[in-house]
């Protein structure tokens, strides 16, 4: 075999070095060393691309429009004092909320019935329901945005021939904000599909025969078992989804990118309308960063979840 | 496993046919099961059916729509043919098989070679580094776009595909990291330390025995690696503006909207192709795609 000779050719080079460094000590230090240089990559690619600029834009942020010098947070206050980023605080946090309670019913509800389909026929349904996960996003909004066109809108089609009147779907505050939502839910609900799949596969199924022994109803098998079973997962998808859904950019962008009259911004939008559109960098670093307490508070969730989970599982 | 399950099969068989009434009701929950999934997938299905509609249509049917918009009185290719000879749509799927091809490439070199100095050579911060990537996976390219733009200026690299390449492995390497920890974990210690017995390098063992045998997870992070630098929209829109550095998702809308005129049809059918691969390399890998998925869950 070809492999084994040259697997043992590089070898006999390697056994006089490990001599030469010296016992356990030379191996572990070299351990070291070669451990340190494989991360180094990863290092200066999370470290020069992610962690620099998130403390640079703190710096941006206390920085006047023209970025000659120092304001303190005056940009900070500029945008507490204005409404319209009132407005992009509420809807971001009706948008995230609000999308991801969604997210979790429908996907809860599509998992169990999942769950009682035998598993060759799971195989069909999952890869049509995972369909609006895959398609990357800006493009299915694109969809979406046709669907919603107000004077040859499909949907205004179909709402006459029921017999309701035609809607102005992203003309209207509340009519776009609900469409956000929609198509969030849309996109976003295969991965909960597919997590509390997972998480109902692993709830032993002894549990269900007993509670079904005991005489437990289908709510009580429901409330008593597969919720406290399925809690931790249940939380921590929510909690992640709320990270990804409420630093959201494509969907208003496309949508509506944020009209009518600023109506329905979230941060990420108005982050780049004001930052890079209107070329005030700091003001949009503000903006962005006014985000940093509900990510900080979410990972910081998510993080102590999954070290309990892989402590369990250890 | 198989025989468990063989023996839970008899057990289940036989109450089924003591209790008629239970198997009964059983049936009728799978039926309703079905019919239930039946509607949401109708429902899912809907925005990419209507795209397809679309695309097939040409531009005089969508614009002088009479009756029915979700079926097509005139089928046609007219939109597709009109893209592939379109010059800046093709410079657009080339530039975005280059991007996207070259941000799988460094992801997966950074992040195969950190997972395996961080799942097996243990060293001084290894454990807080592990912490840290999936801490920055949690981090949101909303907010980083802003600062980011500053740098990439500084570095001259505003409106150039090599800003992509070079920010598009920090939103792919640190999940496809953590993936492979959790697969490099799940390989018996026995293997490399037979192997390190043997003589064998860090390297050697990293790429005759892990990589090998990690193939599953490996291909995994690579679909998730493609996905996301092909799908991604907030970074070409923020740093890209001339149509010879375009990439896809960006460049259909910014082409094909011209001034108040909407070409709905090119536009879905630009969609609709820039959406193939994506979906493509779903339908062969599903398997894959699904352990991608849940891995940040179930794994680790």
């Amino acid at each position: 075999m070809a492999d084994s000779t040259s697997l043992s050719l590089p070898a006999t080079q390697a056994i006089p070095a490990r001599r030469s460094g010296g016992g356990l000590k030379g191996v572990l230090r070299r351990r070291a060393i070669v451990g340190a240089l494989m991360t180094a990559p990863l290092i200066a690619l999370l470290g020069g691309l992610v962690a620099y600029p998130a403390v640079y834009a703190i710096y941006l942020s206390l920085l006047s429009r023209n970025m000659t010098h120092f304001v303190g947070f005056h940009n900070f206050i500029l945008l507490l004092r204005r409404d319209t980023f009132h407005m992009v605080v509420f809807q971001s946090a009706l948008f995230a909320v609000t999308a991801v309670i969604f997210k979790a019913v429908i996907g809860f509800t599509l998992a169990h019935l999942m769950h009682n389909v035998p598993s060759r026929r799971q195989r069909v349904f999952r890869g049509l329901l995972l369909l609006p996960w895959v398609i990357p996003l800006a493009l299915s909004t694109l969809g979406w945005w046709w669907l919603f066109e107000p004077t040859s809108s499909a949907l205004n089609w179909l709402l006459v021939r029921i017999g309701l009147p035609p809607q102005d779907w992203l003309g209207d505050p509340w009519t776009a904000r609900f469409c956000m939502i929609l198509v969030n839910t849309w996109w976003g609900e295969p991965f909960f599909m597919i997590m509390y799949l997972a998480a109902l596969k692993s709830v032993p199924e002894q549990l269900f025969e007993a509670a079904a022994i005991d005489g437990a109803s289908a709510w009580q098998k429901l409330r008593y078992v597969t919720l406290p079973m399925m809690r931790n997962i249940i939380s921590l998808t929510m909690l992640f989804s709320l990270i990804v859904t409420f630093a959201n950019f494509d969907i208003v962008r496309i949508l509506t990118n944020g009209g009518p009259v600023n109506t329905t911004h979230i941060f990420a939008t108005y982050a780049f309308q004001v930052g890079i559109q209107s070329g005030d960098i700091p003001l949009g670093a503000a903006v962005s960063l006014f985000m940093l307490p509900v990510l900080a508070i979410s990972s910081f969730f998510v993080l102590r979840g999954i070290s309990r989970r892989s402590q369990e599982a250890m | 496993m198989q025989k468990v399950l063989a023996a839970a099969e008899a057990i289940e068989a036989k109450p089924r046919r003591r209790y008629r009434s239970l198997s009964r009701q059983r049936r009728w929950a799978l039926y309703g099961s079905y019919a239930a999934l039946a509607v949401f997938v109708v429902m899912f299905l809907v925005p990419p059916f209507y795209m397809l509609i679309t695309s097939l249509k040409s531009s005089a049917e969508i614009s002088g729509q009479v009756g029915n918009p979700w079926i097509v009185h005139h089928p046609t290719l007219e939109n597709f043919v009109y893209l592939i000879n379109y010059a800046p749509f093709r410079r657009y799927f080339l530039n975005t098989v280059w991007v996207t091809a070259c941000v799988v490439v460094i992801s997966m070199v950074i992040s195969i070679l950190a997972a395996f100095g961080l799942s097996r050579i243990r060293f001084w911060g290894s454990e807080l580094l592990a912490t840290g990537v999936f801490f920055t996976y949690l981090v949101p390219e909303s907010l980083l776009f802003i600062p980011l733009f500053q740098i990439l200026s500084k570095l001259g690299l505003i409106n150039n595909t090599w800003a992509l390449v070079l920010v598009f492995p920090t939103l792919a390497v640190p999940f496809c990291t953590w993936i492979m920890i959790g697969y490099f974990s799940s390989i018996p210690k026995e293997l490399d330390e037979a192997a390190l017995i043997d003589g064998a390098g860090w390297f050697q063992i990293l790429l005759r025995i892990f990589i090998p045998v990690a193939m599953p997870g490996i291909i995994a992070a690579t679909i998730f690696a493609f996905t996301i630098s092909w799908g991604d929209f907030l970074y070409p829109l923020a740093y890209l503006y001339t149509s010879d550095q375009m990439v896809l998702n960006v460049g259909i809308i910014g082409d094909l909207v011209r001034g108040d005129v909407y070409m709905w049809g090119k536009i879905m059918a630009a969609a609709l192709m820039a959406a193939a691969p994506p979906v493509i390399v779903y339908v062969f890998l599903m398997d894959y795609y699904v352990a991608g998925l849940t891995a940040g869950a179930t794994k680790g």
